[in-house]
């Protein structure tokens, strides 16, 4: 008795606020993206499956009271910090309230210190994996749906270890994300019984990669692991490497994996494997249905994940009753994990509902969500391997 | 054996890329050091006068490729390097005619003229993206390697592979060749006589009569021959970006001021000596010390100078030691 007049009374104080939300008709969700630089090939998809689960949002009018949820776009440029800054404060200014992004490291970090935690603002990124995001003080404010490269240092690690590799040699492309990653494989290989010859950064944009290749031949090792970027400098480094005779086989973590690497590299690439972020839930499957007749690639890199980031943000809205970043934070965790009805992508009418009856949703969505320590997706992976010249999965971890 | 071994690796991986960058950038640092002592500015624009060239030649590239032609075993950018270097040449004179000429009848001060140069090198760098993109592109065909590493070890039984690129064997012959060409143009035509004569002492050169229009035009369309050559080079070798031939510029104007800023030689010589220091001392030697040491004095570490980090760095610091002591280069080209 006690509990149901417990119930009732939250019921009661959520539909209260609701409505005090929903006079407002309007939530507003900003989408920082890097629209130019250098992903500016997966943003497009990204941000489509972004807007797609706002449309859904939208449609089923079941938020706070049949709220609209208008998007907008503002560019990070992925590696610029004073762009990625003046494009936050732009949403903000437009008066946004929740941020999906950004996307690289570098400029997540910047936007989130300079931007989001001065100003109260939720931002959930859909991909920026740097280890270094952790532990950066923010307020209780920050969230990814992907994981930490940390966790992608272990996978890496246990795939080269199940292939019988015992020692590698590694390069990262100078950034945050790069350093990060190398840090993480170097440090869970090594605790694998595994031997690094050498780590040695290299820059993008540049030409000529001689010195570097140079370097890691001489270092020696049976595998170049190359954490870097696949239109970049990793492609050039990979090249040379082949060129030179130096490797044969390479290790190829997220920023490496798409089809333009086996096009640009050719048969000589065949045998090299890797992991990205991907998982084989039941949810994967309906979204990769759900995107089929879409206007954007359902099946590129980290488009599962933005779609889930926008879900979070406005699943969350809902279960605290409101659209201020203050009062929705602190319920990310709660509707991204259990207990509760489990949620796959397209049910996210259906969860609203729920939800706005006072109960509790475990949602899964595209990428089976599971958020970890401070708000980071737990992670799984895909392993794959190139076999005559197409990027193909062996299995997922 | 073993000592074959060292060197077949030390030459595969510090030998051959580093002949093929030295002679691009040689080429590249002749185009600065010839407008330096003819026209007397540094020119700027150099960077993306070479991407200006590159990117004519990839679109007639393309447009070959496209109808079906090809060059057998070499890459068809060399056909269509004629195309690159004439269009190349048109916009020299017409920058020259709309921008410098003006700056020159008022006799500007030469660091006007550089400021000018670097208006113009936005002026091309828009220009180039607008028209190709900002992106990488590719453009090399034709047969990939002279040997490859593979076959080599074949053909030898070394266990270290030797690779030579196609590209890497026509960088180094046509550069044999455009220096040819250049010295022989330089010390025996007349124009190259009167152009010689116009850098050492302008006023004495128009009191015998020579003409500095026609002077300053034969340096352009040179300047547009060599920066072309050297794009298109670079771009076979590696791959054309815009970005990539602006950053070119540091490279090559240390090459040219290392040498001697307004001499043909040291522009020669700084290429190389650039491109050498940038490989080998951030070369790990061991490697090579693996196979000439006796088996207890092997190295454990990677017997590394410097980390390839510091790649750029070398070069600056050999230019900041040679304007420190020798700041006209080390075959007397002018003070900067």
């Amino acid at each position: 008795m006690k509990k149901l007049m417990m119930a009732t009374a939250a019921a009661a104080l959520t539909a209260g606020t609701a409505f005090a939300g929903g006079h407002a008709k309007e939530v507003k969700l900003g989408i920082l993206l890097g629209f130019t630089g250098p992903i500016e090939s997966l943003t497009p998809h990204m941000a489509g499956a972004a807007e797609m689960a706002a449309a859904e949002v939208s449609a089923s009018g079941k938020l706070l009271d049949g709220a609209k949820v208008t998007t907008m776009r503002g560019d990070s440029a992925c590696i610029d910090n004073g762009i990625a800054t003046a494009s936050a404060e732009k949403l903000l200014s437009d008066g946004v309230n929740g941020i999906m992004g950004s996307d690289c490291s570098g400029v997540t970090g910047a936007v989130l210190q300079n931007v989001a935690v001065p100003n109260g603002m939720v931002m959930v990124s859909p991909s920026a994996s740097s280890p270094g995001l952790s532990t950066m003080e923010d307020n209780g404010l920050f969230f990814r749906t992907t994981p930490s490269d940390a966790r992608q240092g272990q996978i890496m690690a246990e795939v080269l270890k199940d292939r019988g590799v015992n020692s590698i040699a590694l390069t990262y492309t100078n950034n945050d994300y790069g350093k990060g990653l190398s840090d993480a494989i170097k440090t869970s290989f090594e605790a694998a019984g595994g031997e690094v010859t050498i780590v040695a950064a290299h820059e993008d944009g540049k030409g000529d990669y001689s010195a570097e290749v140079g370097a890691l031949a001489s270092a020696g090792g049976d595998v170049l692991v190359v954490a870097g970027y696949l239109d970049q400098g990793g492609l050039g480094i990979i090249q040379g490497a082949l060129d030179t005779g130096a490797f044969d086989t390479f290790g190829l973590p997220d920023g490496m994996v798409g089809d333009s690497l086996p096009q640009n590299v050719g048969p000589d690439l065949d045998g090299s494997f890797g992991q990205f972020p991907g998982s084989q839930s039941q949810g994967a499957d309906i979204f990769a249905e759900m995107t089929k007749d879409a206007d954007f690639d359902g099946s590129s890199a980290y488009v599962g994940e933005s779609y889930d980031a926008a879900a979070l943000i406005l699943l969350a809205m809902q279960a605290a009753g409101s659209m201020n970043p203050a009062d929705y934070a602190g319920k990310i965790l709660d509707v991204a994990n259990a207990p509760g009805e489990p949620i796959n992508p397209g049910e996210l009418g259906k969860a609203l509902e729920i939800l706005a009856a006072g109960g509790q949703i475990d949602y899964q969505g595209a990428t089976g969500v599971e958020l970890i320590g401070p708000g980071e997706s737990a992670g799984s992976y895909r392993e794959i391997e190139i076999k005559d010249g197409a990027v193909t999965t062996v299995k997922y971890r | 054996m073993d000592f074959l071994n060292a060197l077949v690796a030390f030459v595969n991986f510090v030998g051959v890329p580093a002949i093929a960058y030295g002679s691009q950038l040689a080429i590249g640092a002749l185009g600065v050091t010839l407008v330096y002592s003819v026209l007397r500015f540094s020119n700027f624009a150099h960077g993306d006068t070479m991407a200006f060239g590159t990117m004519i030649t990839i679109l007639v590239t393309w447009w070959l490729q496209s109808l079906g032609v090809s060059f057998g075993p070499l890459p068809t950018a060399l056909l269509a390097l004629p195309a690159g270097i004439a269009a190349t040449m048109a916009l020299m004179l017409f920058t020259d005619r709309t921008v410098y000429k003006f700056y020159r009848a008022q006799k500007a001060k030469p660091v006007v003229f550089v400021m000018v140069s670097l208006g113009v090198m936005f002026m091309m760098n828009g220009l180039v993206r607008f028209v190709i993109g900002p992106g990488d592109q590719r453009f090399a065909d034709g047969e990939r390697f002279l040997i490859s590493a593979r076959d080599f070890k074949a053909m030898t039984g070394l266990r270290e592979g030797l690779a030579i690129k196609t590209t890497q064997g026509i960088t180094v012959i046509t550069a044999v060749i455009v220096v040819a060409l250049l010295f022989w143009f330089l010390n025996k035509t007349r124009t190259g006589k009167s152009m010689r004569a116009y850098s050492d002492n302008e006023d004495l050169a128009l009191l015998s009569g020579i003409n500095p229009e026609r002077v300053v035009m034969y340096t352009w369309l040179i300047v547009a021959s060599l920066a072309t050559i050297a794009g298109v080079l670079y771009g076979l070798d590696k791959s054309f970006k815009p970005f990539t031939y602006f950053q070119l510029l540091l490279p090559i104007f240390a090459a040219a001021i290392v040498g001697g800023l307004g001499s043909p030689i040291g522009a020669i010589a700084g290429g190389f000596i650039i491109a050498f220091s940038e490989v080998t001392i951030t070369y790990a030697w061991k490697k090579v010390l693996t196979y000439v040491l006796p088996e207890s004095l092997k190295p454990d570490g990677l017997v590394q100078l410097l980390s390839t980090d510091y790649k750029f760095a070398v070069s600056f610091t050999i230019l900041v030691i040679v304007l420190l002591f020798k700041p006209t280069g080390l075959f007397k080209g002018k003070a900067v």
